[in-house]
């Protein structure tokens, strides 16, 4: 980036909203994506479209990259910088512009917290049902960039099944609006669920509109203990063919169980081999005919113990354990790889041993955990990135599982996005035909490949397949 | 473990690699960052911080005003080890990094010379807080001070100093030390033999805290003893990178309490006691003082911990008061207290305890904070009273004199009608024989 850029980007943004220091270069470098990092050129916090859009139009001008970010708690390494870029941070756009309890919607700005979204809405008595484990720091515009999932798939489905407009800003610096409040529209393309899940390499998202439902009468929670791996697989198996659809279904193993205990004491046995969060929720009836059958689907499968949340602060203490799975893993390794194989849920059983598998064959430790319900695992690889040799072994164990969840007819990421970690792996799961209509849109939206550019596929010439069509994409 | 320890020769001073690269980045730590939520920059947030630190470890950046910045920007209030999963020591690395950063001067000249007073010559000698406090004790109640206010002139060229005065809270006339023996029997048979230590400032400042723990304590069966030449702390200088000083108080504070034969430590200052329990770590590379300094730390308690574990049964009549809590940083994240002064507060008769929503957000004192830096030790502050306004409560309770007097000035500048006091405070109230 030139001298002259960087002055062009401070009269846009004013001199308080840019940052260009080596202590925030650094400071922008990562999101929580393990190993990736990358220092940007510049820091900007726009404070209007306008500003956006000059941004836009300069990169396309002076031809350096743009990567937005909300949070930095990415997984995939979506937000972080490639070369010759400037970092748009969306964090100070944190306004719920309105919640309408008529049509039961939500107007935000990206930057808006989820987890703040999600208090003021129950306020109303109506419920954001995404749940991201990180829903107390990430931001809705990254929840939309990467379609995020979380807890309560199973039953309520992930972001794209709640989003039903956005405006965004294109890379051309030209506004786009999508959808409204309407709950159905079909003018047109479905550009408003292309644009969920297109993590930042269409254009900045500015306003999103949300679907909210009413919160459920009541909720119950249980943790189900379990002796072998295999017995918590085939309950939750036999739940879902028995048509129960709990609001969570979720799986630990051991390891994880040992390093939330550390970290919460949340009370869970240490010397179990797994435990299921399940919650049922909706009205009084149905929660409490739903859990007298899981709880006998439970007990049939080998659960030694089942223990209900006596009250709504269990429940959240228990919820809040799970949520800390990840994070609290590194209290057993400085690194933890974590990935986001899914597969169909009647073979949850089948991927859970492939992963054992493969952490004997590679001599690597994983903690497992994940969206038992939604086939979305998260074995996590706790190694040390300060040790090559682990990280190469790490990387191992990793191509074998998504080697083997695509075998099983999964998908190499469920719920983090491809971004950078999984680009590699993307040709695999979805097939050339698919990549390349992904990499006509993006060329044809984007057409000098200034924004976010390299993430989910390279556009730089691949040793087999298509050759690049114009100088523009060879590029990173 | 840490393969490449060979490249940090040069900043010994920094907690190791080990340490250092535990943070993953996680940013579950951003949601509870007070200077995050102020700034919304990640040098601001814990992670950024830790990872600032790591790069400077790794010489690959060099100690900056920037850096210093941040550093000293940081309430050290520890909320984000309480939210971290991963079990990062936060504070470790701040305390070592603020150590590092006193040598290169970047932070303003009054400032340093402020803090160099107050570390170097005031707080290390418990002589000089007598004198520095009795002199502060004569202007307050003098005339200059009222006519310095009434004309306007002090707040006119000197905006900050002014509003600093009306921050400090009253000198006691006389200091407990004064007038507290040596060893108090109870009126009842001996339970427990319990030191207490009486603290610098709860000394001068709060008295009437310390006479208050003294009597609750004696009330539930213990003998109390305060030995003489007890020390500050020392956390004060710990915590604003003058560890040698620390080190020394905590040497004095072992030999002196030694001299006695106690079962618990109380401490009534939740900063005093977490840094107190971290003694054992603070003199780990001192062996004469090591082992010494392990057993001392096992001992301390503070004192709601301590009357938590005990049995208090017919102690308390039935007072009506409705009260909130404010958890200070000191002992809900440091020393982890949080359901203790909960569950007392609940079983007294009569009262009522309303939940505090973000009791565990700092209040701004955080120490010398609000002196250092006060702006944003009053957005903080502004934050707090008018959470405290929302439970309607009587009174609110923190078990830390730095918050009690940052939460007095508060109701003062933000007119919040609200008594603070510290819960022992409350329970001397609520005694059966008083």
């Amino acid at each position: 980036m030139t001298g002259s850029a960087k002055e062009k980007i401070k009269s846009i943004v004013g001199i308080r909203n840019y940052l260009d220091s080596e202590e925030d270069k650094i400071c922008y470098s990562y999101d929580a994506t393990a190993i990736f990092n990358f220092k940007p050129e510049a820091i900007v916090f726009p404070e209007s479209e306008e500003q956006i859009s000059q941004i836009l139009k300069l990169a396309n001008e002076e031809k350096f990259n743009i990567i937005p970010r909300g949070s930095g708690t990415g997984l995939s390494g979506g937000s972080i910088p490639v070369e010759n870029s400037l970092v748009v941070v969306m964090t100070r756009w944190n306004n719920i512009i309105e919640i309408d309890d008529k049509n039961l919607t939500a107007t935000v700005q990206p930057g808006v917290i989820t987890g703040n979204l999600q208090r003021e809405t129950a306020k109303m008595g109506l419920l954001y049902p995404p749940d991201p484990g990180s829903a107390n720091v990430c931001t809705i515009g990254g929840n939309v960039a990467n379609n995020a999932g979380g807890l309560r798939g199973l039953k309520y489905g992930v972001t794209k099944n709640y989003v039903l407009g956005a405006e965004m800003i294109l890379p051309n610096g030209e506004p786009m609006r999508s959808g409204g409040k309407n709950y159905k529209d079909v003018a047109g393309y479905n550009l408003r669920d292309f644009i969920v899940g297109s993590e930042g390499t269409l254009g900045i998202i500015t306003k999103i509109i949300l679907k909210l439902i009413p919160l459920p009468q009541k909720t119950k929670t249980m943790l189900a203990y379990f002796n072998k791996l295999s017995d918590s697989a085939k309950s939750v198996a036999e739940i879902i063919s028995a048509h129960i659809t709990p609001s969570m279904l979720e799986f630990l193993d051991r390891t994880t169980i040992n390093c939330i205990e550390d970290f919460t004491n949340a009370g869970m046995p240490r010397n179990c081999e797994a435990i299921l969060l399940i919650e049922v929720d909706g009205r009084n009836s149905i929660v409490e005919e739903d859990s007298e059958l899981i709880k006998n689907i439970l007990k049939r499968n080998g659960a030694f113990f089942i223990r209900i949340a006596e009250n709504e602060k269990e429940a959240e203490m228990l919820k809040f354990a799970r949520r800390s799975a990840f994070s609290a893993l590194a209290r057993k390794r400085p690194t933890t790889i974590l990935e986001d194989a899914t597969v169909p849920r009647s073979e949850l059983p089948a991927m859970i041993e492939k992963i054992t598998e493969a952490a004997r064959k590679f001599d690597v430790t994983f903690g497992n955990f994940g969206h038992a319900g939604d086939g979305n695992l998260h074995p996590t690889c706790l190694t040390d990135e300060r040790d090559n040799n682990e990280i190469n072994l790490a990387h191992k164990a990793f191509d074998f599982i998504f080697n083997e969840a695509i075998k099983l007819g999964g998908t190499i990421t469920g719920e983090h996005g491809t971004g950078l970690a999984k680009k590699q792996f993307l040709e695999q799961a979805v097939g050339t035909p698919a990549v390349d209509m992904m990499k006509n849109i993006k060329l044809s939206i984007d057409t000098n490949n200034i924004l976010n550019p390299g993430k989910i596929f390279s556009t730089t010439p691949r040793c087999e397949g298509t050759l690049p069509k114009s100088r523009e994409q060879i590029r990173p | 473990m840490s393969k490449d320890s060979g490249k940090r020769t040069l900043f010994e001073a920094l907690p190791g690699d080990d340490i250092l690269s535990q943070c993953i980045h996680c940013g579950m730590c951003l949601a509870t960052c007070p200077t995050y939520e102020i700034t919304k920059l990640e040098r601001s947030s814990p992670r950024g911080r830790i990872r600032l630190s790591k790069k400077i470890a790794d010489g690959e950046i060099s100690i900056s005003k920037t850096f210093a910045d941040e550093m000293n920007f940081c309430l050290d209030c520890q909320a984000c080890e309480t939210a971290c999963p991963a079990g990062v020591k936060y504070g470790l690395i701040v305390e070592s990094a603020r150590a590092l950063i006193e040598n290169y001067n970047y932070e303003k000249v009054w400032k340093r010379i402020f803090k160099k007073i107050v570390l170097k010559f005031v707080v290390a000698h418990r002589i000089n807080i007598k004198i520095a406090a009795r002199l502060l004790r004569v202007y307050q109640k003098s005339r200059l001070r009222k006519r310095l206010h009434s004309s306007g002139l002090f707040k006119k060229n000197f905006p900050k100093l002014s509003e600093m005065d009306l921050l400090s809270p009253d000198v006691s006339p006389i200091f407990s030390d004064e007038y507290l023996n040596e060893k108090i029997q109870p009126k009842s048979e001996v339970k427990y033999k319990v030191a207490l230590l009486t603290g610098c400032l709860m000394s001068i400042m709060f008295d009437e805290i310390n006479r208050d723990t003294v009597d609750v304590l004696s009330a539930v069966g213990c003998e109390v003893i305060i030995p003489k030449g007890q020390v500050c702390c020392g956390s004060l200088n710990g915590h604003n990178g003058d560890i040698e000083t620390a080190k020394e108080l905590a040497r004095k504070n072992i030999d002196e309490f030694s001299k006695f034969d106690y079962e618990f430590l109380i401490i009534n200052s939740s900063g005093c006691g977490a840094f107190m329990k971290e003694y054992g770590r603070i003199l780990e590379d001192d062996n004469d003082y090591c082992e010494k300094a392990k057993t001392f730390s096992l001992k301390v308690r503070d004192v709601m911990e301590f009357l938590a574990e005990i049995n208090l049964k017919d102690k308390f009549k039935i007072i009506d008061e409705k009260i909130t809590y404010h958890d200070a940083c000191h002992l809900v994240h440091s020393q982890k207290i949080f359901s203790e002064p909960r569950k007392i507060l609940k079983s007294l008769p009569g009262v009522e305890l309303k939940e505090l929503d973000e009791s565990s957000w700092c209040c701004g004192s955080a120490g010398i904070y609000n002196l250092t830096h006060y702006d944003d030790s009053m957005f903080l502050l502004q934050r707090k009273m008018m959470k405290i306004k929302e439970t309607n409560a009587n009174a609110v309770l923190a078990g830390n004199h730095g918050c009690i007097a940052q939460l007095k000035y508060g109701t003062k500048k933000f007119n919040v009608d609200v008594e603070v006091i510290h819960p022992i405070s409350l329970l001397k109230r609520c005694l059966n024989d008083q």
